[in-house]
């Protein structure tokens, strides 16, 4: 294996070209640092995370007890409350960045993101659905209790990206179509969680809205497991779609020039990147704005011309484990963490309309 | 302008009868929209290593030959063969590999630079392994060389002027590798100078590179100029084909631009140029 800095005039080597005798491949050397970075941030972050709270435990105590040699109370606390909320924390913000990037630059459009586009919308619906009708008693009740708020928020994003390609669809899926009828969708989803709050029964609303604003309050195994699965499957899928991506960037008719088979790529970018985004939401549900800016900040850490893939998982996974630990040990009462990154990612959005209306008008 | 006069001493052998069928032919061909039929019942050979510019007024159908040529339309009916198979049956990166098209004003993403762009040209040849190998890297860097394009390898396409991003996107088509080459108005929206630029550069792609070029062009003392071979396309039907000589004709351009004319000699390079009196009425 010969691993070899490209040769440069300018400043210094930009890419990492790795080539053995049947794979090659390169990658930009600020991606792999702003990667690494992240990484290490991360790992500290996450033992911050559980060992902070009501009752703090030091970070050497916190790797006897992951090692597998610490003391029994530490270990309950570690295990059953702490690991898997921070588990879910990472995996849902991990799914969401890689998730966004997909979009992003599917669309070739910073403001695709499934929270944007009604997948979250619809997970939103089937999980309200659940919370609402589940106490309303009488056969409904148990049948819709049955499948789980989890379930129930699993199958509504999966049938709002449906709804979402059949109506986008028209000989192809374009970029902007996609991104109206997505805005148009979630409009729509969202009146319908408004009209099932209003006819709810007063004390299950709080459940409702403590769901809506996406929170890691009490999430455990059960919670994590099939987000883990779906990132551990979807993920490197994603990982392989990006010379597909790299083709697609150029418009429709060029990637196709370049022998990608359109209908195929674009269906397999976006059962990936609405898989990512289904599960993540149907764990925790809707952490606003993670998809939607990580992404983006991801961007301008790496530089290039789109969302990269690996550096928006982790730092979509930073951003989550960082706001949630933060509501919960700093701020002085516990905020469901999709307040915190709302609180974040509003001004974002505001921030990115205005430079996009700027230039439009330029 | 110098460059193009020697240029003229070498032009490839254009009589067929010892050559074998052309590698891009279309038989039969019908295209179009829903129920609009845009090119009807249409035989074309393309032929070999030379350059075909195909021509004709706004909406006669010479955009969607070219398209379906390259096999971005699908047929109603009829076949677009590439070495005698049917390319609509031929699996679409095999295509790739032996034909490169740039689709009309092609928009690169914001903050793409050159190298990156002409790169993204080596994805027929690439699979999801073998992302970068060293013919990969040793193609591009050659294909920016012969385009001109090294000095700026490392500009984002937005910052560059339009002939600049035009030799950049054929840079990215070039670099596919493939004897065929179908240009759609490469010269739209670029100033004179900047299309004499863009099709210096075609021109160097057949003659130096061996390339066969097929592409629409508007104007037709450019596309005179730099042709081999010429088609005249109305109401999607060829009207004429052969040299620009042969073609461009004061009866043909009344006929298919519905163009008073008369057709002197260009001073420069011998070919015909077209001098309009007024429209037809």
């Amino acid at each position: 294996m010969t691993v070899l800095a490209e040769p440069q005039t300018a400043f210094v080597a930009r890419h990492l070209t790795i080539r053995t005798r049947v794979a090659s491949g390169r990658v930009p050397v600020r991606a792999v640092a702003v990667v690494l970075a992240g990484l290490l941030t991360l790992v500290v972050v996450f033992a911050w995370s559980i060992g902070t709270g009501d009752y703090v435990i030091s970070i050497p105590d916190v790797l006897a007890v992951l090692a597998g040699n610490g003391d029994p109370a530490q270990e309950f606390v570690i295990e059953e409350l702490r690991l898997p909320r921070a588990v879910v924390g990472l995996v849902v913000g991990a799914s969401l960045g890689l998730s966004g990037a997909l979009f992003q630059t599917f669309a070739r459009n910073p403001l695709a993101s499934p929270d944007m586009l009604g997948v979250t919308d619809g997970a939103a619906v089937g999980a309200v659905f659940v919370i609402v009708m589940g106490s309303s008693g009488g056969t409904l009740a148990t049948g819709v209790n049955s499948l789980g708020v989890t379930s129930a928020a699993l199958a509504g994003a999966l049938l709002a990206a449906a709804g979402l390609y059949l109506l986008a669809w028209r000989r192809g899926i374009d970029g902007t179509r996609l991104v109206l009828v997505g805005v148009g969708l979630s409009a729509i989803l969202t009146a319908a969680v408004s009209w099932m709050l209003s006819k709810a029964v007063i004390w299950d609303v709080p459940a409702a809205l403590v769901w809506l604003s996406g929170s890691l309050v009490g999430r455990g195994w059960h919670e994590a497991m099939p987000a883990i699965w779906a990132l551990v499957v979807l993920g490197p899928l994603a990982l392989v779609l990006t010379a597909t991506l790299r083709a697609l960037q150029l418009g429709d008719d060029t990637a196709r020039g370049l022998g990608v088979r359109l209908q195929l790529a674009q269906a397999g970018v976006l059962l990936v990147a609405v898989g990512l985004a289904a599960f993540a939401v149907s764990a925790a549900g809707p952490i606003d704005f993670v998809a939607f800016v990580v992404p983006q900040i991801a961007l301008r850490l790496v530089g290039g011309s789109r969302p990269p893939l690996i550096a928006s998982a982790v730092f979509g996974a930073l951003l989550v484990l960082l706001a949630d630990t933060v509501t919960r040990a700093v701020l002085p009462y516990e905020l469901p963490v999709g307040v915190v990154t709302a609180i974040l990612g509003a001004p974002y959005l505001l921030w990115l309309l205005i430079r996009t209306n700027r230039k439009v008008s330029a | 302008m110098t460059q193009a006069l020697t240029h003229e001493l070498d032009l490839p052998r254009l009589d067929r009868a010892d050559a074998g069928p052309a590698r891009l032919r279309a038989v039969g061909l019908s295209v179009g929209y829903g129920d609009h039929t845009v090119v009807k019942d249409l035989d074309l050979d393309l032929v070999d290593h030379a350059v075909t510019t195909v021509i004709g007024p706004n909406g006669c159908g010479k955009s969607t030959l070219l398209r379906a040529l390259g096999r971005l339309l699908r047929p109603t009916d009829g076949h677009v063969l590439l070495d005698g198979k049917r390319i609509d049956k031929t699996p679409t990166k095999q295509v790739a590999a032996r034909l490169a098209l740039l689709p009309q004003s092609p928009t690169a993403p914001e903050g793409l630079v050159v190298r990156d762009l002409v790169a993204r040209g080596r994805h027929p040849r690439q699979s999801w392994l073998r992302q970068w190998s060293a013919d990969d890297e040793r193609v591009v860097a050659e294909t920016l060389a012969w385009t001109s394009m090294t000095e700026l390898a490392d500009r984002p396409i937005d910052q560059l002027s339009g002939g600049q991003r035009q030799r950049a996107w054929i840079a990215m088509a070039l670099a596919q590798q493939t004897d065929l080459v179908l240009l759609d108005e490469p010269t739209t929206y670029l100033d004179l100078s900047h299309q004499i630029e863009v099709l210096d550069l075609v021109r160097t792609l057949n003659r130096e590179h061996g390339r066969t070029v097929v592409m629409v062009l508007h104007d037709l003392n450019l596309a005179a100029r730099y042709s081999d071979q010429m088609v005249a396309v109305r109401d999607g039907a060829i009207v004429a084909a052969g040299s620009p000589d042969e073609v461009i004709t004061p009866e043909l351009l009344r006929e298919v631009f519905r163009l008073d004319a008369r057709v002197i000699e260009d001073p420069v390079t011998g070919k015909p140029l077209v001098v309009p009196i007024g429209c037809v009425s």
